[in-house]
Formats: structure tokens, C-alpha cells, sequence
């Protein structure tokens, strides 16, 4: 007799667990056939507020770790994943994605890690300052992580776009509450399955199923949240982003175009744009000609 | 066993009864001051399109000094087509090097001319003339002369990016560094090939008038520097405007909010440079003398008309009531009066406005339980003047301490340990400065890693520097100006 199969449910990942919603609303992932594949959990602004909190909570330990040791922790993602590759294939042939196509996805992922991993302790290096300013001061400037980031996955990009957005994000020391793709939600979920497994604490990032539509006002609106990186996002719902987001000068990010598996995201830049330049000053005693000035 | 009582300071300091300062005026006799201003306009002083005006007072002598356009959306509409036009025939083909050249001319003009430029900033805005002439004016010419240099090395501030300018920038500016703010906006917007619609603040327009007579007398193609004076229709106009690129922004966190609204629908980007309440954190092995000259540095250095004033101060208890008399002694030796007076250390209040705001702070503090105490110097009968204020043990609650009051008010609180004034420190919306004092290296990079803003003075105050960037956490802004970083608000990759 052919074994049963064990079928999974998919759950949301929030500070380490993987509850359900709480919500208990669900929406149904169907094949092309129209065969239910799974019940996807339609993440409610409940639980997005739980992410925060949980993303919030684990920020000062995340930013305070070493660039050596976050890059040590985004390898070994990269490693874990590397070891659950064939089922990340699987979910997305599930999905409905070609095989090579989805072959290739979870490939291009594996490596974008690795990539992400190296920037950890060299981003600070190509963007900070010693500044030279007249007076006799050593002054240098360095980049910060901005604090909580609650991003958009794209639609079409249910793997790679989840994990440079991350990727980005926590390699500059943030925490993240990333909303997969509704279209194709499974492998995000298996890869905070990855994350959780990898020696990523517990809240440093988050993974949501559910409607962009839906949560994007609370995404926007939170006064917890310090970015926004909605990178496809319709122009109408972007304003919107925008127009709640000002409450507390949150800043938002849009890329437009982003074709994540060719690369576009493979720059420092996606990093910065979630820093915040500090600059420090402190006297040199009697050094230079216009003195020690307190 | 009898008690050991460490007595300290038990005379108090007074120095205005032996001995008083005699009147050190500065001289406004070669100041020209004209009676009216206009636009200026592609290169040109333009009458503004309502045929309106409005006065800007002095706020020590309560007399209107000259009188400004009053600009609408016509005339900010006008500022932007020749601010295109300038864009796209002239400015955006020109050579860096070339363009860097007009900014050496510009930097070199305002050295000529600083004592005139000192002179009216105080006139016009109340500061002491002793800041503006040893501050504010230098550090303008040290801005547009940086900045400068970058024109034609562009190409190497940012690794693995091809760089061009984004094209025509509306700038909004502040009352509080009048000149020193339009050089922030202006020299590194030129320096990277934009062109520019500066709307100065009402109440200190004067210096920019100034300012537009050095554009011109530099050669600077018309166009390229566009300056509308007037009130927040002005501003808005420059804001809503669908042919400006770019919105660059200082000023109050409400407005900041307003203007990032407005911009919401649009492809226009945003710098803002906000609010601030700033932590200014003294521990017991610091050197105290010193920490109280950064004290009072730190919030009376312009009437505290300053963003990232250290308007909220934290003592370790240990050294709470020693700093607090070396603090009231210091506080008594201030000079408030005559802004030209160079003996003066805290001039006028911006305006009538800003004088009721504070005074509004004031009540409020005392009625929220702080215990205040203020200086006991003389404050001139005509003008606008506060005398340096102190509000004891207040309370992270207390509106003093959340809200940013913008004048020369310090609420002071004190602290135990390293963890209870990092997290009272950071219990703020704000994030623009923070100030520590202490002798141990070990403790200053613990707290400047920790405090959430994104200028930390540690063993000093209140300096600045073109080659140094400036800008805030949270709801302090963000984009940052001076320094490399300043470059990227203005460019485009």
C-alpha cells in the first residue's frame, strides 16, 4: 500500500515561533488544476503588531552583535539552505514554477546570502568618514541601522526578493517583518524555517503570509516602525505608504524594476539605504593651531 | 563619629555688583539697508507678483529694518521656470570644475564682506554678534569653499555608481542660522549641478537678500540661484510645485511631517532636517567646569534657537547638586542684552512669536510640578528677551521635557546608572544630538553607540563643520548635510 504523506501547514513566523494567525482567517492556495495545495495564514494586524513588538525587542542585540558574527550567521542561512534545497524546489513546483525556473531561484537565494553575508563588516568601511574639521576635534562618521524595517515581497519573486530584502536589512544590523508573496507564500515560510534554524535570534525577522492590500495601512501607520521598503508596490498604495508613514518620518523605499533574480539588489547600496549616518565628536588635546576648544 | 560635610562653593558668585561690562556696541554705521526687497528672480530683483510686503522687525528694538516681497505661488512658479531653464541650458552642461569655480567666487565674497553679513544676521535675527561673526559667517564661507572642491570629483564619493544631478531644488530654510542654513542648502545643491528656489524664513530674510547681491556680483548665471522671500504660502507653493525635483527641508517636525505628506504622490525626493530634544548627559568622574561650560554652550549658544540644542539635561546623582550650583553660578555671569553688543552672550528671541512660545513653556513647566530658577541678570525693557532658564527635577512625563521648546530652557533631571540615562535619553521621538561628558574612553563609545541620534558630542558641544555630516534618527529627519555624506541628498544615481 503507498505510504500516506505527511502534508505540511504553513504558519507564520513571529519572534522565533511559528504561530498561527491569530486571527484564525486563512486563505487557500490553489494549483492550476484548482486543487488546494495549503491554507495560508491571512496575518492579521494583530499579528503584525506582536512582529513589531517581537522585531523591536530583539534590535538592540542584532545591532550590537559583530559584523563578523552577523556575516558568520548569514552564511550559515546560506548553508541551511543549501541542505534544504530540494524542498524549497518542490514548493515552488508546487506553485505551479518550472522546474528550471524554480531550480535556478533557489540557487540565485543560496547565493545572494553568501553575498549578503560578506557585506556584514565591510559596509561600515566603505561608508564611513574620518571628517577633517577645522577645529581640534577627531570627528568620524559611521553608519547605524535605522531600527524595525517592514517590507513588501515581491509578488513574482516569492524567493529571492524575500531574501535580499532580509538579507539587506539584517546584514546592517535591523530587524525585519517581511510580507511574502500572495501569489506564492510557501517557500517564504520554509525559509523562515531556515532563519529560525540558522542562529538568528528569535524576532529578528519575521515572515507574514497575507494581503498587501490589507496591512499595508498598518505597516504604514505604526509609530514602532522606522522604514518601509515596499519595492513594487502600485503608485496608489505607495502614496499611501507614504502619506501614514509621515506620522513618525518613517522613511520608505521603493525600487522600481527590480529584476532580483539577474542581481539588481547585489550592491551595498539596499544596505545603506536602512543606516543612519552618526557622527561623533571629541576634542584632541592640543594638537593643530587653533587649539582645544570645550 | 562626626560627619564629614564637603561644603562647596558657599559664596556665591556676584559679579555685577563690583563691576559691570561697559557697553561694547558693534558699529551699523556702514551698513546699507535698503528700505525694501524683492524677489530675486533669473538674476534679477524682481516686485513680486501681488505688489504686497511685509516688514521684518529687529527684535531688540522692536522697528521694522526694511521690508520683504510677500511671494505666492506666481512668483515661486516664475522662480522655477528660470531655475529649469538655468538647469537644462547652462548649469547641468557646465564642468564641474567650472561650477566649483562660481562657488570658490562665492566663498571668497562672503569672506569679504563677513563683517557686514555679522552685523545684519544679528540686527535682523537677535544673535550675538560675537556668533554670528565668529560663527555663523565663517562657517558659510567654509561651506560654499568645501563644497566647492567636490564639484569636479563627484565621481569618487560614491563606490560603483555613476552619479548626475537630480535638477531643480526647493529649499526651505529656518530663522534660527539664517545665512548659515542657505549655504547648508545652497553649496551643495550647486557643487553637484542642481539648480536651486531658496525661500529664506520670514522673520530673517535680510541676509539672504544679502546673499542674492553676492550671486550676482559673482556672475552666476541667472537662474541658477532663484530667491523668493514670504511666509509658508510660499513655501508650499515651492513644495507643491510639479517642476521641482527635490524638496531639502529644516525646520520644525510638524512642518516636516506636512511637507513629507505633501510630497507623498509625487517622484519629488526628500531631505528634512527636524527637530530635536537632545540629551546632554553628565557623569560623576566628568571634568565639571568643563561640562558646564558645554552645558551652557550647549543650550544658550543662540538663545537655544538651535535644533540640536542639549535642552535636556542628565546629572549623576553624585554630582547633581555640585553641577546644579557651578551651573546657576555660570547662569548668573551671562550677559543678555544688545546683540551687537560684543560682551553680549544671549541676544534677542527670534521674534514676538517664538518670545510667546517660550513663556507658554515656562507656565507650562511650573504647572507641571518642575521647580524653576532663572538667571538673575537684567533683560532690557524693549526687544524680545528671555532670561536662561532652569527647570529642576523634572520628569520624562513633563511636555518640557518631550516637547522641543526652541529657547534658552533647560529641564534637568538625574541618573543613577549607565543603563537608566541610556534609555531616558533615547525615550524621545526625536534623534538629532546628544552630549556626554566623562573622563572614561571606554563609557563615551559604550553611550555614543547607544544614544539613537545622529550627532553625539562627547567631551564637547554644539560644533560644527562643513566636512562633518549633520542630521537625524527618527523623527529628527533624515539625509544628512555637510561632509561626503551631504553630497548624496543631491545627486542621483
Amino acid at each position: 500500500m503507498e505510504r500516506i504523506e505527511v502534508l505540511k501547514t504553513y504558519k507564520l513566523y513571529i519572534g522565533g515561533q511559528f504561530p498561527r494567525t491569530e486571527s484564525g482567517r486563512y486563505y487557500a492556495l490553489t494549483n492550476k488544476q484548482g486543487a488546494t495545495i495549503a491554507n495560508v495564514c491571512l496575518a492579521s494586524r494583530k499579528d503584525f503588531r506582536n512582529a513589531v513588538v517581537a522585531a523591536r525587542g530583539a534590535f538592540a542585540g542584532w545591532s550590537s552583535r559583530s559584523g563578523y558574527n552577523r556575516s558568520q550567521i548569514l552564511y550559515r542561512i546560506a548553508e541551511m539552505m543549501e541542505g534544504r534545497k530540494q524542498q524549497l524546489v518542490d514548493e515552488l513546483l508546487l506553485q505551479g514554477i518550472s522546474k528550471s525556473s524554480a531550480t535556478k531561484q533557489v540557487e540565485t537565494g543560496i547565493d545572494h546570502w553568501v553575498y549578503f553575508a560578506g557585506w556584514c563588516d565591510k559596509y561600515q568601511q566603505v561608508f564611513s568618514a574620518v571628517n577633517p574639521v577645522q577645529s581640534s576635534h577627531f570627528n568620524f562618521s559611521v553608519p547605524e541601522p535605522t531600527g524595525v524595517v517592514v517590507a513588501i515581497a515581491s509578488q513574482d519573486s516569492p524567493l529571492v526578493s524575500v531574501i535580499d530584502l532580509i538579507a539587506a536589512a539584517i546584514a546592517g544590523g535591523n530587524t525585519i517583518i517581511v510580507l511574502a508573496s500572495s501569489k506564492y507564500p510557501l517557500c517564504a515560510i520554509t525559509l523562515g524555517e531556515i532563519i529560525a534554524t540558522s542562529d538568528v535570534s528569535g524576532g529578528v525577522v519575521n515572515i507574514l503570509t497575507g494581503k498587501p492590500e490589507e496591512l499595508l495601512g498598518q505597516f504604514a501607520s505604526h509609530m514602532d516602525v522606522n522604514a518601509l521598503v515596499l519595492p513594487e508596490i502600485a503608485n496608489d498604495l505607495l502614496t499611501k505608504a507614504k502619506l501614514e508613514g509621515a506620522n513618525n518620518v518613517k522613511r520608505v523605499h521603493h525600487y522600481k524594476n527590480t529584476n532580483w533574480e539577474r542581481g539588481d539588489f547585489l550592491q551595498p547600496y539596499p544596505i545603506m539605504d536602512l543606516q543612519e549616518i552618526k557622527t561623533t565628536w571629541h576634542p584632541i588635546e592640543q594638537i593643530g593651531s587653533s587649539g582645544s576648544k570645550y | 563619629m562626626s560627619k564629614r560635610v564637603n561644603k562647596i562653593n558657599v559664596t556665591e558668585l556676584d559679579f555685577s555688583s563690583v563691576w559691570s561690562y561697559a557697553a561694547s556696541p558693534e558699529s551699523t554705521d556702514h551698513i546699507k539697508i535698503a528700505p525694501r526687497y524683492e524677489h530675486f528672480i533669473n538674476g534679477e530683483f524682481v516686485r513680486p507678483t501681488s505688489g504686497k510686503y511685509f516688514k521684518t522687525i529687529n527684535p531688540t528694538s522692536e522697528a521694522a529694518l526694511s521690508e520683504l516681497a510677500q511671494g505666492n505661488d506666481k512668483d515661486v512658479d516664475k522662480a522655477v521656470k528660470a531655475a529649469r531653464k538655468a538647469y537644462t541650458e547652462v548649469w547641468s552642461k557646465m564642468s564641474g570644475a567650472e561650477r566649483g569655480k562660481y562657488l570658490y567666487r562665492i566663498a571668497r565674497m562672503i569672506q569679504e564682506r563677513s563683517r557686514e553679513f555679522a552685523v545684519i544676521e544679528s540686527m535682523d535675527g537677535g544673535k550675538p554678534i560675537r556668533e554670528s561673526r565668529d560663527i555663523d559667517i565663517p562657517l558659510v564661507a567654509a561651506h560654499f569653499f568645501y563644497y566647492a572642491g567636490w564639484a569636479d570629483k563627484l565621481e569618487f564619493a560614491f563606490p560603483g555608481k555613476s552619479v548626475a544631478p537630480i535638477g531643480v531644488c526647493g529649499q526651505i530654510i529656518p530663522w534660527n542660522f539664517p545665512l548659515l542654513m542657505a549655504a547648508w542648502k545652497l553649496a551643495p545643491a550647486l557643487a553637484c549641478g542642481n539648480t536651486v528656489v531658496l525661500k529664506p524664513a520670514e522673520t530673517t530674510s535680510l541676509t539672504a537678500m544679502k546673499l542674492a547681491e553676492v550671486i550676482r556680483d559673482c556672475g552666476l548665471p541667472p537662474g541658477v540661484v532663484n530667491i523668493v522671500t514670504g511666509d509658508g504660502v510660499a513655501g508650499a507653493a515651492i513644495v507643491n510645485h510639479p517642476d521641482v525635483d527635490k524638496i531639502a527641508f529644516t525646520g520644525s517636525t510638524d512642518v516636516g511631517k506636512i511637507i513629507q505628506r505633501a510630497t507623498a504622490g509625487t517622484d519629488k525626493r526628500l531631505t528634512l532636517e527636524l527637530g530635536g530634544k537632545a540629551a546632554h548627559i553628565i557623569f560623576d568622574d566628568a571634568p565639571l567646569d568643563q561640562a558646564v561650560e558645554g552645558i551652557i554652550n550647549g543650550i544658550f549658544f543662540n538663545q537655544g534657537h538651535v535644533c540640536c540644542a542639549g535642552s535636556r539635561l542628565f546629572i549623576q546623582e553624585s554630582v547633581h547638586d555640585k553641577v546644579i550650583r557651578k551651573l546657576k553660578d555660570r547662569m548668573n555671569t551671562l550677559v543678555v542684552g544688545d546683540p551687537l553688543d560684543k560682551n553680549t552672550d544671549v541676544g534677542a528671541i527670534n521674534s514676538a512669536e517664538q518670545l510667546g512660545k517660550i513663556n507658554h513653556y515656562l507656565k507650562l513647566g511650573v504647572k507641571e510640578g518642575a521647580e524653576i530658577w532663572q538667571s538673575s541678570c537684567a533683560i532690557p525693557r524693549k526687544g524680545y528677551f528671555c532670561k536662561p532658564t532652569l527647570f529642576l527635577k523634572a520628569s520624562q512625563s513633563h511636555r518640557i521635557v518631550q516637547e522641543e521648546i526652541f529657547g534658552p530652557v533647560l529641564a534637568v533631571q538625574s541618573f543613577r546608572t549607565i543603563e537608566e540615562v541610556i534609555e531616558k535619553a533615547n525615550n524621545t521621538p526625536f534623534g538629532l544630538s546628544a552630549g556626554v561628558w566623562t573622563d572614561k574612553g571606554s563609557r563615551i563609545f559604550n553611550l555614543t553607540t547607544k544614544l539613537r541620534a545622529g550627532v553625539v558630542w562627547a567631551n564637547t558641544y554644539n560644533k560644527f563643520d562643513p566636512t562633518s555630516p549633520f542630521g537625524g534618527y527618527k523623527e529628527s529627519g533624515f539625509g544628512r548635510e555637510g561632509g561626503l555624506h551631504g553630497l548624496s541628498a543631491y545627486l542621483k544615481f
